[in-house]
């Protein structure tokens, strides 16, 4: 199973798409789908993840079809 | 509902107006209602500003200015809380956001509008891009929420 990857914003035109796929991604961490997806060794300092629509961390592991997302400060308001 | 995302203009006193309604008898216990509505600027760091975009998760966005509601309730005596917030092409004088509460105290009123404001501010979703004379930029950070760290006039 793979699980399915959002990025947002300013981080999306870095990293140049707002979606990915991840497969067998079950057990990693929401830091280290981040290196395989995009190639980066590590989570940038100040990006922001969630996991199934939730604020998470980078040590979070993931679970079958569970959808992870990263970007950047938010600036809403 | 408590929390909706707009995708065109909407009038915050319409809004306002129509949560009032929607009170019915509940309004004969509520002797407070605080309110907040935010606009977008024609300016940002010494620029004029054309327009902006706002970007959101959909699915998180909501379920987190759900979470805040459900957290501010638990803190504070209201009867009732409203948040709109604008995503899309926004225009200077735009509204951007309302957040408003009930109350049958002004204490609770006036605390838990704030709170909920500066929590939105720094923890919601939502992610602006600038349309500035000099090109296209997203904003890095929002603007302190104390009077405090601005210059005195």
């Amino acid at each position: 199973m793979s699980i399915k990857v959002r990025f947002f914003a300013s981080l999306a035109e870095t990293v140049g798409r707002r979606e990915a796929e991840c497969a067998h991604a079950e057990g990693l961490t929401v830091g280290e789908v981040w290196a395989r997806v995009t190639g980066e060794p590590a989570l940038p300092e100040g990006v922001l993840c969630a996991v199934n629509h939730a604020y998470s961390t980078a040590d979070h592991a993931l679970g079958e079809d569970d959808e992870v997302a990263y970007f950047p400060p938010v600036t809403g308001g | 509902m408590s929390v909706r995302i707009a995708s065109e203009p909407f009038d915050p006193y319409d809004e306002l107006r129509a949560a009032e309604t929607a009170l019915g008898e509940r309004r004969r216990r509520v002797g407070a209602a605080a309110t907040f509505v935010g606009s977008m600027r024609d300016f940002n760091e010494g620029e004029a500003v054309e327009s902006m975009w706002l970007e959101h998760y959909p699915g998180m966005t909501e379920r987190h200015l759900e979470g805040l509601v459900a957290a501010a309730r638990a803190r504070w005596q209201l009867d009732h809380a409203l948040i709109v917030h604008r995503v899309g092409e926004v225009r200077p004088g735009d509204p951007i956001v309302l957040v408003a509460v009930w109350s049958a105290h002004r204490a609770h009123a006036f605390e838990s509008c704030r709170h909920l404001m500066e929590e939105l501010k720094s923890t919601a979703p939502f992610w602006k891009k600038e349309q500035a004379a000099s090109g296209a930029r997203w904003v890095a950070n929002n603007t302190p929420g104390s009077s405090a760290e601005f210059e005195p006039r």
